[in-house]
């Protein structure tokens, strides 16, 4: 027989299919219902799955993969009392400014070391007054951590070399201290001091926390002036003291945050066990923290990696259950439709085109439930979105493998009552009622 | 054992059936002889009736002629084929090419149209339907079904049925129209009609082999085949048949 006799068979047999699916409009529509399900749930679950990992993986990602960030770490209430005898008020924690060199002189494929002094203060212009945190830093800053200039400079060498009493703010604040004025030129106050607004800027990736839990949640911050590190040091000192509902405490302290610039990915592994390694040897207690990017992000692939696989085995298992139940209408189709079969056979078919009919008429109903599903399921995320505000994300990768696998679930479900028929004796068919 | 009949050669005629056994192994102490060395032969143009008490062999003759069984022994020579060796994917190919089925109980496919019953031999022989159409219209109204290609089986009458049912048998054009007891289920004038119809196509020179326990039926054809315990017990022949394609 010829390709096109082939071609030309399958069409009627997919209309005859179709035709025969239709008699029996409710019962096919049941049946459907099993695979609607079952793809729909494999594509919104990995949809919302997909969505959920890729906000987390982005948010480690804007922290750079090829950073490693080390922050000071207030110790905890019970060290400190044991570790201050003598009933000193000051408190000596945190990164050291020879931290930073010593990172440097060691540790091999290093680029760059930024220190950072983050300290939360009220800024002050006229009679507006903001909180924010102050970051004393250095000016490639600009590049390290990615800051967009909107208007005027960023801090220059200069600026730290003669410990100029500048300031860049972020947009945000900016509004904020001067709703109808212009920021530039202007000066604000911060602590006893006064600044000048040489530049606006806004940093590209505000959900990066610099907090002093070490969390990876925070208030927005939007909120930051960035100063010279050493008008910081000048300013500021490295005593901070901090008067609060009666209590007082002073806190010494150099650097908040030094943020470790690696050559490339590779020597980020290399270097994570050895920073370790450095800064327990001069640090006595565990005043400080290390957040390596790069390990929380394969951390993060390998949970999503996980969730996907429980999810998605759960929707698989909807979708078996669905051609489970295709599987056992098609059987009862067969035996209902005996009759039909022996005719069929009489007439002249052979019993691979009786296979081949039924078949079929599997085959469309879960294509055709695969379609509806792979409609609700691409609706589905959006209005999951809509309602709970859960960033979602329906791959077409996924929007394939459901479909495939309902057009693979026929196919498995759908030969053993084709088969079935086939292999029904013409003349007891013939002879069933 | 009754006496066997002496193989009667007859090479000319379009079915031939040569020493047909047909044995149904039930169990090991329990075998059934259907059909016992039968011989019979068919010539083309000829009107045949089988008549046959229940457990005579009749069934079993049928589905053998039918092709839908083999014989466990003997040759079945059906337009110069042996039908009685081929596998099964052939032995299909024979019944849609040579045989024509009108059934006791019509066995049109419910979800089918008139037009579309009619078809369905052709559509396993991969004709296209298209460049058949127009055959099919002729068969329906010449069963008188011109008006009515578009009903199903369930907006027909019974007689309609069995008419869709005859044209059915006539679109591959077979050998030989085998007819189950093709009015059991009509009344008499019905069934009249029916048979008059079948009659007219022999007339017009189809083979027809019809399977009947109906006196008056068997009446109609040229021959009557009796049978009687797998064999045929004798054969009453009505009034002579032309000889075609002598």
């Amino acid at each position: 027989m010829t390709h096109f006799m082939v071609g030309f068979k399958l069409i009627s047999s997919v209309k005859l299919g179709i035709k025969s699916l239709l008699l029996h409009k409710l019962r096919s529509g049941l049946t459907m219902l099993g695979i609607i399900f079952g793809v729909c749930s494999v594509i919104a679950m990995l949809a919302i799955g997909e969505g959920a990992s890729y906000e987390a993986q982005e948010a480690i990602k804007k922290l750079g993969s090829n950073n490693i960030i080390i922050r000071s770490l207030k110790p905890a209430e019970e060290s400190r009392q044991s570790g201050n005898v003598g009933r000193t008020f000051l408190l000596d924690y945190g990164l050291k400014y020879a931290d930073g060199s010593r990172l440097v002189a060691t540790i091999p494929g290093v680029a760059r070391v930024l220190p950072m002094r983050i300290i939360r203060e009220s800024v002050r212009f006229d009679q507006n007054e903001v909180p924010c945190q102050v970051i004393g830093t250095l000016p490639f800053y600009k590049e390290i951590v990615g800051v967009d200039v909107l208007r005027g400079r960023f801090l220059t060498d200069l600026d730290e070399l003669y410990q100029e009493n500048v300031c860049v703010l972020t947009s945000g604040l900016a509004n904020r201290l001067f709703p109808y004025q212009d920021p530039l030129k202007m000066s604000l106050k911060v602590a006893s001091s006064y600044y000048r607004v040489v530049g606006l800027v806004r940093e590209r990736n505000t959900v990066e926390q610099r907090s002093q839990s070490g969390k990876l949640s925070g208030e927005p911050l939007d909120n930051n002036v960035y100063i010279p590190l050493s008008t910081s040091r000048s300013r500021f000192g490295e005593i901070l003291t901090r008067r609060a509902a009666g209590s007082f405490q002073m806190e010494k302290i150099e650097l908040h945050q030094i943020t470790v610039q690696m050559k490339d990915t590779s020597a980020v592994e290399t270097a994570d066990p050895q920073i370790r390694t450095l800064l327990k040897h001069f640090h006595t207690s565990n005043d400080y923290e290390l957040i390596v990017p790069l390990e929380l992000l394969r951390q993060a692939r390998q949970t999503q990696r996980i969730f996907n696989i429980v999810l998605g085995s759960i929707a698989a298992i909807s979708l078996l259950v669905g051609g489970i139940g295709i599987m056992n209408i098609m059987l009862a189709t067969v035996t209902e439709r005996t009759r039909e079969i022996g005719v069929r056979r009489a007439l002249g078919a052979k019993k691979r085109d009786i296979t081949a009919q039924f078949l079929v008429e599997t085959v469309v109903l879960s294509i055709g439930g695969g379609v509806v599903g792979v409609v609700i399921g691409v609706i589905t995320p959006v209005v999951v979105t809509h309602l709970s505000g859960m960033k979602t994300i329906v791959t077409v990768s996924s929007v394939l493998l459901a479909f495939g696998i309902s057009g693979a679930i026929g196919i498995v479900f759908g030969l053993y009552p084709a088969n079935a028929a086939a292999q029904l004796d013409p003349i007891e068919a013939l002879r069933h009622e | 054992m009754p006496a066997t009949r002496q193989p009667v050669i007859r090479p000319e005629a379009i079915i031939r059936i040569e020493g047909i056994d047909k044995t149904y192994v039930l169990s090991a102490e329990n075998i059934v002889h259907a059909l016992r060395g039968v011989h019979l032969n068919i010539d083309q143009g000829s009107y045949v009736a089988i008549m046959g008490p229940s457990g005579s062999g009749k069934s079993t003759m049928l589905n053998i002629l039918g092709c839908l069984d083999r014989p466990t022994a003997g040759s079945y020579w059906l337009g110069g084929e042996n039908v009685a060796t081929m596998p099964d994917d052939e032995l299909s190919e024979a019944r849609g090419k040579k045989i024509g089925f009108i059934f006791q109980s019509y066995n049109l496919i419910a979800q089918l149209t008139v037009i579309e019953n009619i078809q369905v031999p052709l559509f396993y022989q991969g004709v296209d339907l298209a460049t058949s159409h127009g055959r099919c219209v002729e068969l329906a109204k010449l069963v008188g079904l011109g008006d009515r290609l578009d009903h199903r089986p369930a907006q027909l009458s019974g007689g309609q049925q069995q008419r869709v049912a005859i044209a059915r048998s006539l679109v591959n054009d077979p050998i030989m129209i085998l007819a189950d007891e093709p009015t059991g289920n009509l009344d008499s004038r019905t069934g009249t009609e029916v048979l008059e119809m079948i009659g007219q196509l022999n007339a017009n020179g189809k083979t027809i082999v019809l399977v009947t326990h109906d006196d008056k039926v068997a009446a109609r054809a040229h021959r009557v085949i009796h049978m009687r315990d797998g064999l045929i017990d004798r054969e009453v022949v009505n009034r002579p048949w032309p000889l075609v394609g002598k």
